[in-house]
């Protein structure tokens, strides 16, 4: 493979500094992390082991629901299903920067998405709509949520108690709030409008028919076919 | 099929819920490298894009508490009159609290 069919060069300068404008939001991921260490041994995890799954597995809603499913025996495909379809979301997610990815050597590409996850991703995926190519954020803003979901999950498995409840500081809705100000502060065009319209719409509608944790795929595909048949009418 | 919660079983749940999720940070990727980027298909992934958002943040406003649909609602009002991410986010997690410590 020659160099140039791979044009995206990964700048570390820029990758250290999407590390530290993604550090304000990791603060709250900490608060995550140590919520959900404090399930986890609860459920009889060690600390090891809780760490361990914060280390490799890296996708909190997916990690609070197979606690939630721990006894003394788990059972191993309602645990698959689960993960996978809390986790869904990613294939939509990585398939939305494939553009860009498509770009970076298959190394990198894939070495990239192993720390993928809503924060970054929202944030790459905001500026690829105003035309502004950002990969070093999934590496340094990635690396920046992992840290903070490590330290958090450390904390909650050794000194748990001290958060007893994140709720009532509002900490659990921080994600919500974030993911939510990307969406405003990208793109609204009529086109946009109607797509999160027909996303909002099938998203309740799977949230209250479909079987739980399916909602977030079933919206997103719908806003996605809005836009498959009603394309952005090119500058002339 | 089970597992025991044994040390070697948890470290074989483990695994399988890493694999899991690794096979969907990279499934999409590696699907799409047999699709070729038409307009429509870049379209498609341009509104399915912004949709996940709104499709993992409409749910939590309707099945949410007031405190959880005061923080949104906050952060949205503030994002469309700032224009600034922290700002907004801030003033929603405040909203949220305050919700909850005042019903």
């Amino acid at each position: 493979m020659s160099v140039a069919s791979y044009p995206y060069q990964l700048q570390p300068a820029k990758v250290r500094l999407e590390f530290v404008r993604l550090l304000p939001i990791s603060l709250f991921v900490v608060a995550f992390g140590a919520a959900f260490g404090l399930a986890a041994i609860q459920k009889g995890l060690e600390p090891l082991q809780a760490l361990l799954m914060s280390a490799t597995v890296f996708a909190g809603a997916s990690q609070f629901a197979a606690v939630d499913m721990w006894g003394a025996q788990v059972s191993v495909l309602p645990l698959i299903a689960v993960v996978f379809a809390i986790n869904s979301r990613h294939l939509l997610m990585g398939a939305s920067l494939y553009p860009m990815l498509k770009e970076l050597p298959p190394r990198q590409r894939y070495g990239v998405l192993l720390l993928l996850t809503d924060a970054n991703w929202a944030v790459s995926a905001q500026e690829y709509q105003s035309g502004r190519r950002n990969l070093e954020v999934i590496l340094g803003g990635g690396l920046a949520l992992w840290l903070a979901w490590m330290i958090g999950t450390l904390m909650g498995v050794y000194f748990g108690r001290l958060l007893q409840d994140p709720q009532s500081l509002g900490l659990d809705m921080v994600l919500g709030c974030f993911l939510l100000a990307m969406a405003l502060g990208g793109k609204k065009s009529p086109r946009i409008l109607v797509a999160w319209a027909v996303a909002a719409a099938a998203a309740l509608a799977a949230y209250w028919y479909l079987p739980p944790h399916t909602h977030v795929v079933v919206g997103a595909l719908a806003g996605g076919v809005v836009g498959l048949f009603w394309l952005e009418k090119k500058p002339v | 099929m089970t597992i025991e919660t044994t040390t070697s079983g948890i470290l074989l749940l483990i695994a399988i819920m890493t694999v899991v999720t690794l096979a969907t940070r990279y499934g999409g990727v590696f699907a799409m490298s047999f699709v070729r980027i038409s307009p429509r298909v870049e379209s498609f992934i341009n509104t399915m894009a912004s949709s996940v958002l709104i499709a993992i943040v409409v749910p939590m406003a309707f099945d949410g508490d007031a405190g959880a649909r005061a923080a949104l609602l906050v952060t949205a009002v503030t994002m469309l009159v700032l224009r600034k991410p922290l700002p907004s986010i801030a003033a929603g997690i405040a909203a949220a609290a305050a919700v909850r410590y005042l019903f």
